[in-house]
């Protein structure tokens, strides 16, 4: 693998798993459960596709071969999409979606972290602006867990079993592969193992205040971040996604 | 409009007072919060700002319905922050009730039970992505129509949220009409999109404003408490003489064959809607009443657990903080 093919790889991880989730978190728009969440939740999601664009218009660049970030995010297929399979997982009920947000958002808060030192300026900048809102997302995300965790009878229950049910999706996040061990190589990524540490630290400050018990299983899902094999809900939200595109080839909107 | 056919209430309350009241008003001063006001005048701001709040807040799902198909990230993005200003035009319209002595608990319970209503308008659907644009072009201004006028409104903190929430709607109008742009300047297949979006839009646009109300007692006591700034008539006229040069602007053709320039009034003629269908609309019998309802009852009843839960979280915190002084 040349660098500039890993650097496109690693560049469009970055890009779907923010596409992805900013995709799945835009589908709560104007049915959350109270209408700060609703403005909350809309503003994650607004974060996350403006971080896309940036990701995936970089990822463009360094492949050079005249695809825009529009170009990546609508006429890809879902063997070509490189986010995490956490990210791609149904929103379920709010605590399910919360969850799944905290648990990326705590991963992305170190990665972008460690990217803010990449030694290619143009990542970098990225990273410090996209660092700004994915504190506050980490905030939001890791507060209203805790208030669930430690809420009532009903909320405690359902935000452990949404904790139970996406647990074998984190450990992919840590899991290095060829990409990330050339772009780590290259000072441009951050040293995964050395991350899930800091990461562990703070999920268990985050889950002992929620009252919550992390499942005592290490098993982890993958093939997101590869494209190997996706789970079968990405197909489905790119259908939708993608179709106005598809079926209106080479209109401009 | 936002508010539609807001009957004034009755009041009875001092005539001195009264007097002293309506003089102020016609001062140009604003009424705040905690000062005194009819009996009336509390009741129906708090059905029309209600009711204005409420549309905000249904008037999310027939735009929310197209953010996950928006056909790039940047209109998707627009569509986003969008919808979630409604949101947020809600908040600030739920807080300006608030203020009259009413929760937005309780506003909402009369949303879902049928008490209180919505703008007749977002029990339309939105079928293609047209639907995008004339819903800014079209309904947001139309809305615009009345909001700006009622940021001279007599209540403060109504007159407060007007001013916030109009910035935001001229930028909804414009990401309409540019969509509607790019449309009809588009592809035949988006051409077609866009003169169907305004052929099914058109007279429910119309709509908004309310049957004509030259005539009625109630519209004139707001008007004289400027609640109410102009006749449903006048601002239906403005929005027709405004929308018209834009639709041949975009080479698109109004759905009504009697509309013609009048150059005696300066405005349009046009053709009046279909008035039964919008009383029907009102009844609950429109195209997406029963969705938009059951919509918003289901976010509010999966949501019970989550309000309860951090409502049961925020409780233990302040008892552990009370214990620990």
């Amino acid at each position: 693998m040349t660098d500039q093919t890993a650097l496109f790889e690693y560049l469009l991880r970055l890009g779907d798993n923010t596409l992805v989730l900013g995709h799945r978190v835009s589908e709560w728009c104007g049915h959350a459960p109270v209408l700060e969440e609703d403005i909350a939740l809309a503003n994650t999601a607004l974060d996350l596709i403006g971080q896309t664009q940036m990701w995936l218009g970089l990822a463009g660049e360094v492949e050079g071969a005249g695809r825009s970030a529009d170009d990546l995010a609508m006429l890809r297929d879902v063997w070509d999409f490189r986010n995490l399979l956490l990210v791609e997982q149904p929103n379920g009920d709010f605590g399910q979606t919360l969850m799944r947000q905290c648990l990326f958002d705590a991963f992305h808060f170190e990665l972008l972290t460690g990217l803010t030192h990449a030694s290619d300026d143009r990542i970098a900048a990225i990273a410090a602006k996209a660092l700004k809102e994915v504190t506050y997302h980490l905030d939001r995300s890791s507060e209203t867990v805790i208030g669930l965790g430690d809420g009532t009878e009903e909320s405690h229950r359902r935000m452990q079993a949404a904790l139970d049910l996406l647990w074998p999706y984190v450990g992919e996040m840590f899991t290095p592969d060829a990409v990330d061990d050339a772009m780590h190589a290259a000072g441009i990524a951050p040293d995964l193992i050395a991350m899930r540490a800091r990461y562990d630290a703070r999920l268990k400050t985050i889950l002992s205040e929620a009252t919550l018990t992390k499942p005592d299983s290490s098993y982890a899902q993958s093939g997101g971040k590869t494209g190997f094999r996706h789970t079968e809900h990405l197909g489905h939200m790119l259908t939708q996604m993608q179709w106005l595109q598809r079926a209106y080839p080479g209109a401009t909107w | 409009m936002y508010a539609q056919m807001v009957t004034s209430e009755a009041t009875q309350d001092d005539p001195q007072k009264l007097a002293q009241f309506q003089a102020r008003i016609d001062a140009g001063e604003k009424i705040e919060p905690k000062e005194w006001m009819p009996e009336g005048y509390r009741k129906t701001l708090i059905r029309q700002i209600g009711q204005h709040a409420h549309s905000e807040i249904v008037g999310q799902l027939p735009e929310g319905n197209w953010i996950t198909r928006a056909p790039t990230l940047e209109r998707k993005a627009i569509l986003l922050a969008k919808v979630q200003d409604e949101a947020g035009h809600g908040l600030y319209l739920y807080c300006a009730a608030e203020t009259l002595g009413v929760s937005r608990d309780e506003l909402t319970e009369m949303l879902l039970d049928g008490r209180m209503k919505y703008s007749s308008i977002f029990n339309y659907p939105t079928l293609t992505w047209a639907d995008m644009g004339a819903v800014g072009w079209l309904v947001d201004g139309a809305a615009i129509m009345n909001q700006v006028p009622l940021q001279r409104t007599s209540y403060g903190p109504y007159s407060r949220a007007m001013v916030r929430i109009c910035k935001e709607e001229s930028f909804h109008q414009r990401q309409g009409y540019h969509i509607m742009m790019k449309m009809a300047q588009g592809t035949e297949a988006q051409k077609k999109m866009a003169q169907d979006a305004l052929n099914r839009f058109w007279y429910p646009s119309l709509m908004m404003f309310g049957p004509s109300d030259k005539d009625s007692v109630h519209s004139a006591q707001s008007m004289k408490w400027k609640i109410k700034m102009n006749t449903n008539d006048e601002l239906r006229q403005k929005f027709v003489d405004q929308t018209v040069p834009q639709a041949e602007f975009l080479g698109l053709t109004v759905p009504d064959k009697t509309l013609r320039w009048n150059d005696e009034k300066g405005g349009y003629d046009f053709a009046e809607p279909d008035w039964s269908e919008f009383f029907e609309v009102i009844k609950g019998n429109g195209p997406c009443n029963t969705e938009r309802l059951a919509a918003r009852n289901k976010a509010w009843d999966d949501g019970a657990w989550v309000r309860d839960g951090l409502m049961a979280h925020a409780a233990k915190k302040r008892a552990a903080k009370l214990a620990a002084e």
